[in-house]
């Protein structure tokens, strides 16, 4: 089982845990990863409004690259999905958009085909390695530790270019993972919400009050933790929530999971290993409560 | 077909009203609607249960409500397909709006934002001899914005409104900029200049999250979410770059075109202006905290190998644009 690693520039920035955690899942898993030589940002949507091509061009080009290892692609970020999805929806659809694509990749010695299909780790831990074969790597007990899940825009809508319609169960793939790695699912009606972080630098005060709505009301249902296969809700949601608790005049503290983070607690690796201790908020109570002090 | 309906109800009249659930068992054919179900409950089991509803054929968008969470037409939304693992399908009026009895929600404030970006062509300079000439093209593409029926299933479900009313919401904006788009409207090029300028306030196009919810919701196809997208596209190429919405995506581009991978340290600093000394200092806490923990995206930005690639991709595709 191997695929082309496309990491997103926040799990080189701003969340390098994500990354390292994916790794140390996947190599214990079995799920090898190579990543893509000179991956460019998926343009977040933001490229996109201010030049689709361009941005279209760019994921065009990481496909093209996936093309030539021969691989599928793995992808770590519910925003880099769905743009990604739809970038290839657009190309798919066009055969002439895509031709233009492929005219400006061809200085490169680059054509994309049309082959790519990026999957979330989400999706391929479900669909590809099975839920069923994960269980005997969760080497550590998860019970009692209340999670709520929290998927990110971008892997729920728009669902034609998830491919959502073919596979349904993607709608409730985080849930089952929680259930499934052993933890009590903590279900609230925000999980396909937005997080607000598009607009954090261009209305802070709305962004904040979609990220206090949503981590009090988890909190309130007597939530331990919420996990997102997103990184930049993750940023959002843990990097800004003690401004947001500040602006609800109130205490929330509630830790932020990376997906991989929550898989590998129950795989028994470490707080530290898999970079708890990089959150914000302090995810000292999820240690404590699961024993995960050492590997 | 046995189903359960459980309603959210509500009614102003009783005293000190609150809103709750209630459960109606019923058994409805095969190929019944959403609304189908509830007419029946209305008509056979509670008289009292209020709803809109009018032409049943997806078209005049008076049952916009939410079913399992999401906004959708009732009409249009088959009973048998909605029913959870429990064999029930949960009713709620539209979200957002306040809501007046059981299913049915005050449009005020929905109707005030669509004349808010006055709906209506606004032709600019000397009236043309003939007629004013709108090509095939630009119809055509207007054709889908035009299929709005106002049902308000995206301003239901729109999570920026959910959190500040002020927000002019998808459905206005959608509507806006089925002028701005217009030919017709604006000055002699088409270019409708102070509606752009009014819609990049506070409360306009770019205090949209791009969640697509409304993308999702909208039973007509309109997708307002990509018709804002195009109305910051406008704004930005007439000129009106100087908030930080369209910072934010000028800078965004900009530093991807230089190093193909996002700059995340100097992004917020492009948005919200090198000289913007009370913004900049706002970020300091977020940053020492990010620093103290691990989280400081490198100082030192890397630019992907061969980045002479990108940078001549993003020229050569600025070129053929």
């Amino acid at each position: 089982m191997k695929y082309a690693f496309f990491p997103g520039c926040v799990s080189q920035g701003g969340a390098p845990e994500l990354y390292t955690a994916t790794k140390l899942i996947c190599s214990k898993l079995g799920i090898e990863i190579e990543e893509i030589s000179g991956w460019t940002c998926c343009g977040a949507g933001v490229m996109q409004e201010k030049n689709q091509l361009f941005g279209d061009t760019l994921n065009a080009r990481t496909f093209a690259k996936a093309e030539e290892l021969g691989l599928p692609i793995l992808t770590i970020c519910s925003t880099c999905q769905g743009v990604m999805g739809q970038a290839n929806l657009r190309m798919k659809r066009d055969p002439e958009y895509l031709a233009e694509i492929n005219s400006h990749l061809a200085e490169e010695g680059l054509e994309y085909k049309g082959t790519a299909e990026p999957k979330h780790l989400l999706w391929i831990l479900i669909e590809d390695f099975g839920l069923d074969s994960l269980v005997p790597h969760l080497t550590r007990s998860l019970s009692g530790l209340r999670v709520a899940p929290f998927y990110g825009c971008y892997i729920v809508r728009p669902t034609e270019a998830l491919d959502i319609e073919d596979h349904p169960e993607r709608q409730t793939s985080l849930e089952s993972l929680i259930e499934t790695v052993g933890a009590t699912l903590i279900d609230f009606e925000g999980k396909t919400r937005c997080c607000g972080f598009p607009i954090l630098t261009i209305n802070e005060k709305n962004s904040l009050a979609m990220v206090g709505k949503h981590t009090s009301e988890v909190k309130d249902l007597g939530a331990d933790a919420m996990v997102t296969p997103c990184p930049l809700c993750h940023l959002n949601l843990d990097g800004y929530q003690p401004r947001a608790a500040k602006q609800l005049n109130r205490s929330i503290s509630l830790p932020i999971l990376h997906l991989p983070q929550l898989i590998g607690l129950a795989m028994g690796f470490s707080h530290q290993e898999l970079g708890l201790q990089k959150h914000i908020v302090n995810t000292q109570p999820i240690q404590l409560k699961v024993g995960a002090g050492a590997s | 077909m046995d189903v359960k309906v459980k309603i959210r109800r509500y009614d102003p009249d009783i005293e000190s009203p609150v809103s709750y659930w209630e459960e109606f068992s019923l058994a409805v054919p095969e190929t019944a609607t959403v609304l189908d179900a509830l007419i029946q409950i209305r008509e056979d089991m509670d008289g009292t249960l209020s709803l809109r509803c009018s032409c049943r054929s997806a078209i005049c968008g008076s049952c916009a409500m939410r079913v399992n969470g999401h906004a959708v037409l009732a009409c249009q939304t088959k009973a048998s397909e909605s029913l959870d693992s429990e064999g029930i399908i949960t009713v709620e009026p539209a979200g957002v709006m306040p809501v007046m009895k059981d299913l049915v929600v005050n449009f005020d404030p929905f109707w005030e934002k669509i004349r808010t970006v006055e709906p209506y062509l606004q032709p600019q300079g000397p009236e043309p001899e003939g007629e004013y000439i709108a090509s095939n093209e630009s119809m055509l593409h207007l054709s889908g914005v035009t299929a709005c029926i106002m049902c308000g299933a995206c301003v239901s479900d729109c999570t920026v409104l959910e959190v500040d009313p002020t927000f002019l919401g998808p459905a206005a904006l959608a509507k806006a900029y089925r002028f701005t788009a217009d030919p017709r409207d604006g000055n002699a090029e088409g270019v409708s200049q102070r509606r752009l300028e009014q819609l990049s306030m506070p409360s306009g196009m770019w205090d949209c999250t791009r969640c697509n919810e409304c993308v999702q919701a909208c039973p007509k196809g309109v997708a307002p979410m990509d018709r804002i997208m195009s109305l910051r596209e406008q704004a930005m190429d007439v000129g009106l770059g100087n908030n930080n919405g369209a910072r934010h995506a000028e800078a965004f581009t900009e530093l991807v075109a230089h190093s193909g991978r996002l700059d995340e340290l100097r992004l917020p600093v492009k948005t919200v202006g090198m000289f913007n000394i009370p913004a900049l200092l706002s970020f300091v806490p977020i940053g020492l905290r990010a620093m103290t923990h691990g989280k400081l995206p490198p100082l030192m930005h890397k630019s992907v190998a061969n980045v002479q690639n990108i940078r001549r991709l993003f020229n050569k595709v600025n070129q053929s644009r």
